[in-house]
């Protein structure tokens, strides 16, 4: 029997949270999209307001989905691949429930204003240092499960959940390095310029290892699993691996471009920003090319329609970053909706769409069943994507028409355009984008319904299955 | 079959011993940041008052005999002893009282604090942003994203009563504005106690605040939130009295 050879429980748990936290993160954030589109929605009230809410749908897609979604993944791959338990299930546990506070504590802080106004890093310093402690047990759990493996080499997956443990803990660390001057509040030890370099540094590679490194192990492992082929190229593996760890963490500076920032850093961030397209696209190659002689199983298999419609997002977005980190395109883009939409390319698109595809086949797995409505998955499937869609073009649309906007002349040499004409002509996009985001959402509420039904589905054919035994 | 080497002698060393691949990855992964880090607190080109050392306040007197920024009377965007272009400085205590609801209401979530050097940002919100001026901004404030206007330069464009105004109820001045009401601005008072606690952090961190520029933070106490932020407004960009025929930055 498998179960007593692995540690499942904890990853179960882990699957369930990452499902109701993919719910609340997208209905925080499809809020915050209509409070753009229709202001009277913040009620006056100062917990729902754009301001405070926003870094909660952050947090809550971020670390709680995105977290909980990578731990289910990373502790359930590094049993597999290495045949072997956990080092320490009670730690496992230490993380499912630290984390899981500390998400209730980002829930409750974050809506009273209580934030280190630092983006993706908001949470005051008790929380950092708890997150910092939460994090060190699933490395340090997660490292030496693979020590004591029962395989002779490291499974490609579980090297990119190592690249992101390591990256992810010098970023957490040096970017919240603050002097606490009360319980709930304290000050970065760095100002100014050096400060902006250290968040952004944190900012892209929160993205780099967190939604991208972390993901593509999912991915390493998960695609070929569900296609049930070996990864395409062992070879580009092991290049787009390396060139990422080292290429990626240069990326940061191309997001202050033009800014105060020494012009060398921001230009440096840039002209790796665009060989970056190389490794990033060779994953996506090797993501996809898995599935070669197997390109049938997309019509009936919805599990790996996400993981390959991921896939083609990532490498969309992964061809979109490089050219919006150019200088001439980022003179353009920077400071509009296109950023924005550009980034929910890389979170709906990939990271959410690649996460659905491995919970599903890990649903399966766990609780030993067939999913309750494949139909239901075909569903989500295309919800995720017309949402997606939907929510990327309105910001496309909106994004390049402020930045043109923004620096357009009438034939008198003036600015045509006042900032506030700007606002008003994004209404119809913003309105488009909460709507975008209304329909991703409804997707993930199907998600949850589908997989509650599917556990007890399992539960009742366990327990049928008991009393024939009996 | 398990020792036959698919790739370089490295590779498989790595792939078999997980601590030769985290050490690995320790070093290649702490390149990018030291390079371009590190730098930035050494090279004296960063900080534009390096050069230009005038757009400083007080710069050529000694810490210990700085005149206070702000003695006595907490008027908004009042001072004593600084007038708007004397030169960077610390915020007041009033100023850092309204930067702490600035932080706490999310604000540089939607308005961005740095113009960059174009045409448009030059006649849309002034001269473009130096490094220097943000020197005593612990964290940062540039932002990412402009949904409403940059601030950086906002001090002195419009007055308290139009500022208390449009943060009571933006609309009401810009119709086609989508930033909330912030009614509880008004009701809200500054806690004075806590304002000195922050004063005294941020000079632990660098900022050259005088015991008497702390001691104002109690005075300060019981003031309206929404005078505070106004008074933080009012001061932003109009530190430095910056001359369109120099060039701060190559």
């Amino acid at each position: 029997m498998e179960e007593t050879k692995y540690n499942f429980d904890v990853v179960r748990w882990f699957t369930i949270m990452a499902i109701v936290y993919l719910v609340v993160g997208t209905l925080v954030g499809t809020y915050i999209a209509s409070e753009l589109a229709w202001p009277f929605l913040n009620f006056d009230i100062a917990e729902i307001t754009f301001g405070r809410l926003r870094p909660l749908h952050t947090n809550a897609v971020i670390f709680a989905f995105g977290g909980c979604t990578l731990f289910a993944t990373s502790l359930y791959v590094v049993q597999r691949t290495g045949n072997t338990s956990l080092w320490s299930p009670k730690m496992a546990w230490f993380t499912f429930w630290g984390w899981n506070l500390i998400i209730v504590a980002a829930v409750i802080t974050l809506p009273l204003g209580i934030n280190q106004s630092k983006e993706y890093a908001e949470l005051e310093w008790p929380i950092d240092l708890a997150i910092a402690v939460v994090w060190l047990s699933w490395g340090l759990n997660f490292i030496m499960t693979i020590a004591k493996r029962k395989t002779s080499h490291i499974y490609v997956a579980n090297w990119f959940f190592m690249g992101m443990f390591v990256m992810i803990t010098y970023l957490h660390v040096v970017n919240s390095l603050a002097i606490p001057v009360g319980l709930f509040k304290s000050y970065s030890i760095f100002s100014g310029v050096q400060d902006a370099m250290i968040q952004w540094w944190w900012g892209h590679n929160a993205v780099g290892f967190y939604l991208t490194a972390g993901f593509l192990g999912i991915m390493y492992y998960f695609v070929p699993k569900q296609a049930n082929r070996p990864v395409f190229s062992y070879r580009l593996s092991v290049l787009h691996f390396w060139a990422l760890m080292f290429g990626y963490v240069w990326l940061g500076a191309h997001h202050l471009q033009y800014t105060a920032l020494p012009d060398w850093t921001g230009s440096l961030g840039a002209a790796v920003s665009l060989a970056m397209i190389i490794p990033s696209w060779g994953g996506a190659i090797n993501g996809m090319m898995t599935l070669s002689g197997a390109w049938d199983k997309l019509r009936t298999d919805y599990i790996l329609r996400f993981m390959i419609m991921s896939l083609a997002f990532y490498a969309m977005s992964t061809f979109e970053g490089p050219v919006m980190s150019s200088k001439t395109v980022n003179a353009l883009s920077h400071y509009t909706d296109w950023t924005v939409g550009h980034v929910h390319s890389g979170a709906l698109g990939w990271v959410a769409m690649v996460s659905a595809g491995a919970l599903y086949h890990l649903v399966e797995k766990l609780w030993n069943t067939k999913m309750y409505s494949a139909a239901l998955v075909n569903v989500h499937f295309w919800t995720s994507t017309i949402g997606t869609v939907v929510y990327i073009t309105a910001m496309w649309v909106s994004g390049i028409m402020q930045g043109l906007m923004w620096r357009d002349y009438d034939e008198f040499g003036t600015l045509t355009y006042t900032f506030a004409e700007s606002v008003a002509a994004m209404h119809p996009y913003y309105a488009m984008r909460a709507i975008g985001g209304a329909i991703f959402w409804l997707g993930g509420v199907i998600m949850l319904y589908n997989v509650i039904m599917t556990i007890r589905q399992a539960s009742a054919q366990r327990s049928t299955a008991a009393a024939a035994a009996a | 079959m398990a020792d036959k080497i698919y790739s370089t002698k490295l590779q498989d060393t790595a792939e078999r011993n997980v601590f030769v691949m985290f050490v690995l990855l320790l070093v290649l992964l702490s390149v990018g940041g030291l390079v371009e880090i590190v730098p930035l607190f050494y090279l004296d080109e960063t900080m534009e008052h390096n050069k230009h050392p005038e757009i400083v306040w007080q710069h050529d007197v000694p810490l210990d005999q700085r005149k206070p920024i702000s003695v006595a009377n907490f008027q908004v965007g009042d001072s004593i002893t600084w007038k708007p272009g004397d030169g960077i400085r610390p915020y007041t205590a009033l100023e850092l009282a309204g930067r702490d609801v600035y932080q706490r209401e999310g604000c540089y979530l939607c308005h961005s604090q740095m113009i960059r050097p174009f045409r448009d940002e030059k006649e849309r919100y002034g001269h473009y942003s130096l490094a220097s001026e943000s020197m005593y901004d612990h964290p940062f404030q540039w932002g990412s994203k402009r949904t409403g206007p940059d601030l950086a330069r906002v001090g002195g464009k419009y007055s308290n009563e139009w500022h208390f105004q449009h943060l009571m109820a933006p609309r009401s001045v810009v119709p086609e504005s989508v930033m909330p009401n912030y009614p509880w601005l008004a009701e809200k008072t500054v806690d004075g106690k806590a304002l000195k606690a922050h004063m005294e952090g941020l000079r632990m961190v660098g900022v050259p605040y005088t015991d008497a520029d702390i001691a104002a933070a109690e005075k300060v106490d019981g003031v309206r939130e929404v005078d505070a932020v106004i008074a933080y407004l009012q001061v932003l960009g109009t530190m430095a009295n910056l001359k369109d025929d120099v060039d701060y930055r190559e």
